[in-house]
């Protein structure tokens, strides 16, 4: 070998060589810890969310409860018979004199003072115990019953400093206790945090997720089938594709606008309403579905469509007996997503009035309503700290929707993912 | 022609019992073979025999497999190369590789022959790598054709400029092997015949190892040959014998075209 | 009559003109046994349900536009709305509280005034609601009738039925034309309306911001319609604070799991990383609020800056940066993997370490898709709203102190909709104009994205 030139066997011998060969590898962990890091501190990030709502949220499905012994077998309360509704029966009992009965024995047993911390709507507490169980009146019970804010704060030691020895007695006689609250979950929005609760967000969120659903998936897949399977390429296809690309990554504010220019003015009295709140949404979620469903129908093989064709089917046939069934799993997957999204979604909802405050559920598509997120929003601006539980317990309810519904999609993906 | 070369010098590598698992099937079984320097071997054999997952045993490419495990002994100028000792890093400046689709970085022609030197720190200054990527160039043959235009990219060539490219881009750091892995199946015939000459001008300089499934490719560039069949090396020998007077049926059978 | 009503009826009444017409396709074969249909007795059944059930929800649509109009005349005819007062608004509140106790939506009337107008809206409603229904039923019935006397045994019934289904697909396929073409039309009609107030160039370069709801249109100060002070907050916390955050780790990431991480555990952090996406902005935005920004003010105090308010730039783009991460990433990933193997073993086979392959040949090759993934990125964190609302600050400060609070294009969105003033207002309108700017800077950035993407995948392809 008469080559002057040095080979690599000479070159990766030398200590050159091997200190930067220890400078490579001092790199490349480096460059590898580096992005674990990056990786951990998502996960990091996430988990310190949610540790924090569920460490907060937890207060929000408890509230301050005063036991009340009620000796209902000295008074005179009787449950009238027949009537169809509890609001009925509530009324009747609140003429009867049940709130002044229930601020009596509180006076009587627990002392002047607490009873003036007893929650104003305590009565009203009593009223559905007593709907519950009409045997209650003619026994004495105890009613557990909630306390009012101040004392809540006061409980939880947070500021209320004249209210605070009060709470401790009553904490240590056994009277105030936080006592889990699962009437969060059935009770709607209100004033005062201790009567709070997410049902009538919920009920909302249901009833415009049903909206949404009912426009978005039929519009979406529709429109899935028709780019990928007939569409003509032409500028017209092309501009269809551009406007779902583009709808796929609008801010979502801009569809609140769209909302409120255009479906509020057509129907100015349905403003705050389901309706107009799913039909925003269903927009928002169309692109997403469109987008998804064509990535599924685009994974069908061609082989499938050839094989239906040659025996005679039409495209019309092919396409709904075959590839759309062999597609829905895939979309599916890309429709709770899109239906996930719409779930969490605020901002669009605020643009067209679903912000309002609203203390009863909507019984139908066009009753004003808030949904869950914007409950959230509304309780997140209050300064009371019973507000700052419920609002991380009606946080935890809306991750365990979208966890849910996310799952599902994964679950749906990794089952019916097939390879051809 | 050398009559015996394995006989005549200490070989540049030598496998032993070198068998090569994916997860729990085994694609390689028990090769043994000496790859001598200054000649060009070549493995040839059907589809999915094993010899382009044996080609890659010889500079630890199978170590990006997760699933991959080699089991046996390769040594490299006597040191086994799956030992600690061995750094995959040197290894793979000391063995070189070409691959079947010609792959040049998205970078400027200067730039990928400059890659290897860069990384290595071979080249002292820029006159240095300057010396180093024409050096290479030349020697790969694309020199004349590129000299004007180093600073275009790398993928802006014709496929077989490509190729060259990624042959001028693996001698650039002066390994002792080269394996390249059916290096022309991309290519035209003129470009292939172009590869094929570069591949015989090389060969006094490296030890060259060829994946090839193309027996007349084998004949004309090589000097000698292996028949891999189903994961087992089946026949090796000097190029002339295997394809005149083969000792085994099977390589017989391939060469006379019978299958594969 | 509610709509889902409607479209239960008509549902039930296709399912019913579905049936009929499939039995009489039925008694086409059995009456004549040796003809053969022209289509199968389903298609008969479709022809006609579809006569029935489309023009029943056209109606059905129009109607629910119509009839809310034609209520309001009926009752504003009526006597006892003689003496409405003439002033719009209150007139509009009389109206909508009677409409309200009418449709029972409310128990009772705040107004006593209104009270008269409640017995007849509930007439008008329920005389309307049954004119409604009849030209509903009846509309579905002459299209039934009329589709269900053509059925005859030669009748092509799969090629019209094909041919409508056709239609619905294409039809549907232009809801998406027609929401992108609403959402510019509505942008720029309410625009072109505060243009007329304000002048265009105090609007894009004025640096003051502080719209007045309250003072009267004509009155309006154009000196404080200036959205520079806004711009510079969306693009100082969306695409400077947040993507200082996003751009790092969510390559990083990228990098990490697809180079990197062992399968088990990318099949563990990569459902991670998708749930940090779903979580609702509401929640990141509460996060910000409640544990970020207290965290930033107090560590700005303890270093020694006294003023530091709890609203503030830094709050709000740090976590819209961790919101971020996850599109990055995925972004990063798929550009990463869209690069052929054969670059990385290129790589790898001349000797070079994992992170020197990426970082020269993979990175520099997946670039065109990285940058168009942050383009992307930066158009969702400048659209994003929760977050700022809840953390970044009402006040438009034209600074770029990340402790001081500050204001977006989106906040203003939401606090000029959400207040108190009316439509005729240049502050109201000016969310048009900011809806406008917002919207065509996002189209640009993923028009610009969606092209850099698609060159850069046929390069490789």
């Amino acid at each position: 070998m008469s080559n002057p030139v040095p080979r690599s066997v000479e070159l990766t011998r030398t200590p050159g060589f091997e200190r930067r060969l220890r400078q490579r590898y001092a790199a490349e962990r480096r460059f590898r810890l580096a992005g674990l890091g990056a990786i951990l501190f998502s996960v990091a990030v996430l988990l310190f969310l949610l540790v924090t709502m569920t460490i907060n949220g937890i207060g929000g499905f408890q509230r301050a409860t005063l036991k009340v012994p009620v000796a209902f077998s000295q008074v005179s309360l009787a449950l009238p018979q027949g009537l169809d509704s509890e609001g009925a029966a509530i009324r009747a009992l609140e003429s009867q004199g049940l709130p002044e009965v229930i601020d009596d024995f509180a006076r009587e047993t627990l002392g002047e003072e607490a009873a003036d911390e007893l929650s104003p709507d305590a009565w009203r507490v009593a009223a559905e115990q007593i709907i519950d169980d009409p045997t209650l009146l003619d026994r004495d019970a105890q009613l557990i019953l909630p306390a009012s804010e101040n004392l809540s704060a006061a409980l939880a030691g947070d500021g209320q400093a004249a209210l605070q020895p009060l709470a401790r007695r009553l904490a240590a006689e056994g009277v105030l206790a936080e006592r889990l609250d699962l009437g969060f979950l059935s009770r709607s929005d209100a004033t005062d945090s201790q009567l709070a609760g997410i049902w009538g967000a919920l009920k909302g969120s249901i009833l415009t997720m049903l909206v949404t659903l009912a426009l978005a998936f039929p519009i979406g897949v529709l429109s899935a089938l028709y780019l990928e399977e007939y569409a003509p390429r032409n500028r017209w296809t092309d501009l269809i594709e551009v406007s779902i690309n583009n709808l796929a990554a609008v801010p979502s504010i801009i569809f609140g606008l769209l909302g409120l220019a255009v479906f509020l003015t057509l129907f100015p009295s349905l403003r705050s309403a389901p309706l107009i709140g799913g039909m925003t949404l269903a927009l928002m979620t169309m692109p997403v579905i469109v987008i998804s469903g064509r990535n599924a129908i685009k994974a069908v093989p061609p082989s499938i469509r050839d094989g239906a064709l040659a025996i005679g089917a039409s495209p019309v046939q092919v396409v709904f007996h075959h590839v759309l069934p062999l597609a829905l799993p895939g979309i599916l997957t890309g429709t709770i997503i899109g239906m996930a999204r719409a779930l969490g979604e605020t901002a669009p909802l605020l643009m067209i009035g679903m912000r309002a405050f609203v203390a009863t559920p909507p019984d139908s598509l066009t009753d004003p309503a808030t949904v869950l997120p914007v409950q959230i929003f509304l309780w997140s601006d209050e300064v009371d700290r019973g507000f700052v539980e419920r609002t991380s317990a009606a946080i935890i309810v809306l991750l365990a929707f979208l966890l849910v519904m996310n799952g599902l999609a994964i679950y749906l993906r990794n089952r019916f993912e097939k390879t051809w | 022609m050398v009559t015996n070369p394995i006989s005549n010098a200490e070989p540049k590598m030598r496998a032993r019992d070198v068998s090569v698992y994916y997860g729990t099937k085994k694609a390689i079984d028990a090769v043994s073979i000496d790859i001598p320097t200054e000649y060009v071997t070549a493995f040839i054999g059907p589809s999915g025999c094993g010899k382009s997952t044996f080609l890659r045993t010889l500079n630890r490419m199978n170590d990006t497999i997760a699933s991959a495990r080699v089991e046996g002994r390769i040594e490299l100028d006597g040191e086994d190369i799956y030992e600690s000792g061995m750094d995959v890093v040197q290894l793979r400046a000391r063995v070189g590789m070409v691959f079947q689709k010609p792959n040049p970085f998205p970078k400027s022609i200067y730039e990928n022959v400059a890659y290897g030197p860069r990384i290595h720190g071979f080249a002292e200054g820029k006159a240095d790598l300057d010396a180093v990527v024409e050096r290479s160039l030349r020697r790969a043959g694309l020199w004349e054709e590129v000299k004007d235009r180093l600073e275009d990219s790398g993928t802006a060539l014709s496929g077989g400029q490509q190729q060259r490219l990624c042959i001028a881009r693996a001698i650039a750091v002066e390994p002792e092997v080269i394996l390249m892995d059916e290096p022309c199946s991309a290519l035209d015939p003129i470009a292939t015949a172009k590869i094929e000459e570069l591949i015989d001008e090389l060969r006094g300089r490296y030890a060259i190892v060829i994946v090839t499934h193309s027996m007349q490719q084998a004949a004309r560039v090589s000097q000698r040959t292996a028949f891999f069949h189903l994961g087992h090396m089946v026949e090796y020998g000097e190029t002339s014998q295997i394809f005149t007077t083969p000792r085994e049926t099977r390589t017989q059978d391939y060469i006379t075209g019978r299958y594969g | 009559m509610s709509p889902a009503f409607l479209i239960l009826l008509a549902l039930g009444l296709g399912l019913i003109a579905w049936l009929a017409a499939r039995a009489r396709a039925w008694s086409f074969k059995r009456s004549n046994p040796g003809t053969r249909l022209a289509a199968l007795p389903s298609y008969h059944g479709w022809y006609v349900a579809f006569w029935v059930v489309l023009p029943m929800l056209a109606f059905a649509v129009l109607w629910s536009v119509v009839q809310p109009m034609l209520v309001e005349q009926s009752v504003l005819a009526n006597p006892a709305a003689a003496d409405l007062p003439g002033f719009a608004l209150e007139r509009e509140t009389m109206l909508a509280e009677a409409r309200a106790v009418a449709t029972g939506a409310a128990p009772a009337v705040f107004n006593p005034d209104a009270q008269r107008l409640v017995a007849p809206y509930r007439e008008a409603l329920s005389r309307f609601n049954l004119i409604g229904l009849i030209a509903a039923l009846v509309i579905a019935f002459a299209g039934g009738a009329w589709a269900f006397l053509r059925l005859r045994p030669d009748f092509r019934a799969r090629t019209k039925v094909e041919r409508t289904v056709m239609a619905l697909l294409l039809l549907a396929s232009l809801v998406a034309i027609l929401t992108t073409l609403g959402i510019f039309v509505s942008l720029v009609f309410e625009s072109v309306r505060f243009f007329g107030m304000i002048s265009p160039a105090d609007f894009l370069f004025g640096t003051r911001w502080g719209p007045d709801p309250m003072s009267p249109a004509e009155s309006a100060d154009p000196s404080r319609y200036g959205a520079i002070p806004l711009f510079w907050g969306t693009i100082y916390i969306g695409a400077i604070i947040a993507m200082i955050v996003a751009i790092p780790l969510g390559l990083m990431s990228a990098v990490y799991l697809t180079q990197y991480a062992d399968p088990r555990w990318r099949r563990v952090l990569k459902p991670a990383l998708e749930i940090l996406a779903g979580v609702p902005t509401v929640v990141y935005g509460y996060f910000a609020a409640l544990t970020v920004a207290p965290a930033i003010r107090d560590a700005a105090i303890a270093i020694g800056i006294d003023n530091a308010s709890s609203e503030s730039a830094l709050a709000a783009g740090l976590v819209m940066g961790v919101m971020i991460i996850p599109f990055v990433s995925s972004m990063a990933d798929d550009s990463i993997a869209a690069v052929p193997s054969a670059m990385r073993d290129g790589s790898l086979a001349m000797g070079a370490t994992t992170n020197e392959t990426i970082r020269r040949v993979l990175l520099p090759a997946a670039l065109p898709g990285i940058v168009a993934g942050v383009m992307l990125a930066i158009s969702r964190a400048i659209g994003e709203t929760m977050i700022v609302v809840m953390a970044a600050g009402a006040a438009a400060n034209l600074t770029a102190n990340p402790l001081e609070a500050m204001t977006t294009v989106t906040f203003q969105i939401v606090a000029m909709l959400t207040g108190e003033g009316s439509f005729d207002n240049p502050a109201t309108l000016s969310a048009f104009a900011l809806g406008l700017v917002l919207f065509l800077v996002t189209l640009a950035l993923n028009f610009i994205a969606l092209r850099v993407v698609k060159r850069f995948r046929e390069a490789y392809e």
